[in-house]
C-alpha cells in the first residue's frame, strides 16, 4: 500500500480496500519505527491527523471525495498550521505554536487532505544539507551517513522512505530540487507567483516558492493542483485562470510522444570543459537521460546562458539582503524566543537574536546587513539585481530556441554528513544549477535519472528540467513521458 | 575587500545580534571567504542594465479600505513572550 501513488491511492480510497484512518495509521506507525533515525519530522500529532482522516473517511462515505481526500501529506515545517507547532527549523520559534493556517494549508485541509506532521528542514530554510537545524541534521534514507539535501531534506527524507506518500517543501535557490535530486525524487518549484506565499515564513520573499516534493510527475501534478491559485492576502501572489496540471499526459499511445519538442541544452553545463563542473557519473546519467529523450522524439538545441556563472554570487546578496529584512521580525516581543536575562530593550533584542538563530542564519544577516548599508547598497544589491536582470534576459532569449531546458540539478550525489559543513562557500555550490531559475522566477523540476554505484552502495542522481514561465504543465508532462520508459523512481532504499 | 573585525561588530550591532570578541573573529574569516565569492559579480559589465528586484513585473494591487480582518488579539498574545491586559510588555524605552 505505502509505495502506490497518489492516484493508486485514491482509489483504494474509494473501492474502501482501505480507509483513510487506517491508512493515516500506517504511515504513523511507520514514522514512530524509522523516523528516530531518519529525523525527518520535527513534529508529529496524531491525533490531529486521525481527526482529519475520520473526517476524510466521511467525506468519503458522503462521496463527496476529491484527488487528494484521506490522502496523508507531510508538510514542511516552514508552514504555519493553526494549532501546530511550527518552528522553521529554528530554536527561535521552538515553542510557537500557529494561530493561523498559510493558504497552503488551508487549501489541503479544504482538499481533504491529512497533514501528516511537519517535516525537518535547514534553519529558516537556509541550507543545503539539513544540517543547519535546530533540531538537528536528517539523514539520507539511501546512506544514513549521508545528507538528504536541503533545505526541504526531511520532506525528502520522509517521502524517499515511505513515511508519507509525498510532502510539500519550498524553494529559495534549489531547495525542493536539490533535495529532491539527493533522494530520488520529482520535486516541482512553481513559476513565481503561482503558488501562495501567506503562512510561509519569510526567507527571500522575491525568490521564496512553495511546490510539490513526491515520487512521480503525476504526484506532482496532482498536489499542484491543490496549491496553485491566486490568493489576496499574498501581495505577489498572481491572479491567473486556474489549470489542470495533468492536462498534458494523457495523449495517444506512440513511439515518440516528445515529437517537435526542443530541449535546450546549455553549453555552460555540457560544453566540454564546463562538464568538469559536476560529477562525471552524474553526467554520464544526464547524458543517458538526453538519449532516452531522443529516442521518445525530442530533438536538442544547444543554448547559453551566459551569465549563469554569476547566479550564485547575486544570489548571496540579494536572499541575504531579503532575509535580513524579513527576520527583523523576530525581536522577542510578540512572539518566539525571548531572553532570559537583559538590561535594556536593545539587549533584549540583541540577546534573544543571538541566542534563538544558528550559525549560518546569523551570516546571512550579516551580509545582508552589510550589503543594503549606506555606502555598499549601490556596489553589491544593486549590482546584484543588475545580474539578476541579465540572468532571467538570458532565458527570454534562450527560450526562443527551445520549450524546455535540461542539465543536472547538483553537481553531486549525496555529500556524507559533516562534509561540507565547515565551509559556507562550498555549501553554497551545491546550488549552483539552479539559483538562477529563482532569480529569473521560472519553473524548475528535478526528476530521478539514475543511479551512482559506490562502494559502500548507490546513491541517486537527479536531471533538472526548466520551463518557460507558467510552463508547469508541460514540464510535468515532459518528466511523465520519462517516467513512462524508465523506473528509477520508483525504487526507494531498503530501510526494514 | 576584507572586513575588519570592528566591521563585524558594527554589522551585528545593525542587526542586533549579540558577538562575542571570538565569535567575531570566527565570523570575519567566514564573511570574508563569501565576500570573496560575491566580488566575482564586479567582473560584469552592468552599465545600463535596470536593476531586477522581482521576478514577476506586476503593479502593487490596491484593496479597498476597509476592516476584513476579525478581532484574534487573545491568540496571538497567548503566544507572546509576556503581555498584560493586551498589551505587549517590553523593557523600559523612556526613563
Amino acid at each position: 500500500m505505502i509505495e502506490r501513488s497518489l492516484k493508486a491511492l485514491a482509489q483504494a480510497l474509494a473501492a474502501r480496500e482501505i480507509s483513510s484512518v487506517e491508512l493515516t495509521r500506517l504511515y504513523l506507525d511507520r514514522i514512530a519505527r524509522l523516523n528516530p533515525s531518519l529525523n525527518a519530522f520535527i513534529s508529529i500529532d496524531p491525533e490531529r491527523s486521525l481527526a482529519q482522516a475520520r473526517a476524510a473517511d466521511a467525506r468519503i462515505a458522503a462521496g463527496e471525495a476529491g484527488p487528494l481526500t484521506g490522502i496523508p501529506l507531510a508538510q514542511k515545517d516552514i508552514f504555519c498550521a493553526k494549532g501546530w507547532r511550527t518552528t522553521c527549523g529554528s530554536r527561535m520559534l521552538d515553542n510557537f505554536v500557529s494561530p493561523y493556517d498559510a493558504t497552503v494549508i488551508e487549501k489541503f485541509d479544504a482538499a481533504g487532505a491529512i497533514n501528516l506532521g511537519k517535516t525537518n528542514m535547514d534553519e529558516f530554510a537556509m541550507g543545503s544539507s539539513n544540517e543547519t537545524s535546530f533540531f538537528g541534521p536528517v539523514r539520507n534514507p539511501w546512506d544514513t551517513t549521508r545528507v538528504p539535501g536541503g533545505s526541504s531534506g526531511g520532506s525528502a527524507a520522509a517521502v524517499a522512505a515511505l513515511l508519507a506518500p509525498a510532502a510539500t517543501g519550498t524553494d529559495t535557490g534549489g531547495s525542493i530540487r536539490q533535495p529532491a535530486a539527493l533522494c530520488n525524487l520529482t520535486g516541482l518549484k512553481p513559476t513565481y507567483g503561482v503558488v501562495s506565499r501567506y503562512g510561509m515564513i519569510a526567507f527571500a520573499s522575491s525568490l521564496d516558492q512553495a511546490g510539490p516534493m513526491a515520487r512521480s510527475a503525476e504526484d506532482c501534478a496532482l498536489l499542484l493542483n491543490a496549491m496553485a491559485g491566486f490568493d489576496e492576502r499574498d501581495s505577489t501572489s498572481l491572479d491567473r485562470p486556474l489549470e489542470d496540471y495533468t492536462r498534458d499526459f494523457a495523449a495517444a499511445a506512440d513511439a515518440r510522444p516528445l515529437a517537435g519538442l526542443r530541449i535546450g541544452l546549455p553549453k555552460e553545463f555540457f560544453g566540454e570543459a564546463e562538464r568538469a563542473g559536476c560529477d562525471a557519473a552524474v553526467m554520464r546519467l544526464v547524458d543517458e537521460a538526453i538519449a532516452e529523450y531522443r529516442r521518445l522524439g525530442a530533438e536538442t538545441v544547444e543554448i547559453s546562458l551566459p551569465n549563469m556563472q554569476r547566479s550564485v554570487p547575486a544570489y548571496y546578496v540579494i536572499a541575504p539582503a531579503e532575509a535580513s529584512s524579513n527576520l527583523s521580525r523576530f525581536d522577542g516581543v510578540r512572539y518566539g524566543h525571548r531572553a532570559a536575562e537583559y538590561a535594556d530593550l536593545n539587549e533584549m533584542y540583541s540577546r534573544s537574536r543571538a541566542e534563538g538563530f544558528g550559525a549560518e542564519v546569523k551570516r546571512r544577516i550579516l551580509i545582508g546587513t552589510y550589503v543594503l548599508s549606506h555606502g555598499y547598497y549601490d556596489a553589491y544589491y544593486l549590482q546584484a539585481q543588475r545580474i539578476r536582470r541579465l540572468i532571467a534576459d538570458d532565458f527570454v532569449a534562450a527560450f526562443r530556441q527551445c520549450d524546455v531546458i535540461l542539465g543536472p540539478t547538483s553537481p553531486d550525489t549525496a555529500f556524507r554528513l559533516g562534509e561540507k559543513a565547515a565551509d559556507p562557500v562550498q555549501m553554497y555550490l551545491s546550488d549552483i544549477y539552479t539559483i538562477a531559475v529563482n532569480l529569473a522566477g521560472l519553473p524548475g523540476m528535478s526528476l530521478p535519472c539514475g543511479f551512482v554505484e559506490a562502494a559502500d552502495g548507490r546513491l541517486p542522481a537527479g536531471l533538472q528540467l526548466i520551463g518557460n514561465y507558467f510552463d508547469e504543465a508541460r514540464l510535468l508532462a515532459v518528466a511523465h513521458r520519462y517516467q513512462q520508459v524508465t523506473d528509477w523512481h520508483r525504487q526507494h532504499p531498503e530501510l526494514d | 575587500m576584507s572586513l575588519t573585525q570592528e566591521q563585524v561588530r558594527r554589522i551585528a550591532h545593525l542587526a542586533r545580534i549579540e558577538i562575542s570578541d571570538a565569535e567575531a573573529d570566527a565570523t570575519r574569516d567566514q564573511l570574508n571567504g563569501i565576500f570573496a565569492l560575491i566580488e566575482e559579480m564586479q567582473a560584469v559589465d552592468t552599465r545600463g542594465v535596470a536593476p531586477m528586484a522581482h521576478a514577476q513585473e506586476v503593479a502593487q494591487r490596491l484593496r479597498e479600505d476597509r476592516v476584513t480582518e476579525t478581532d484574534q488579539r487573545t491568540d496571538f498574545q497567548a503566544i507572546a513572550p509576556e503581555t498584560e491586559a493586551g498589551l505587549y510588555l517590553v523593557p523600559k524605552v523612556i526613563e
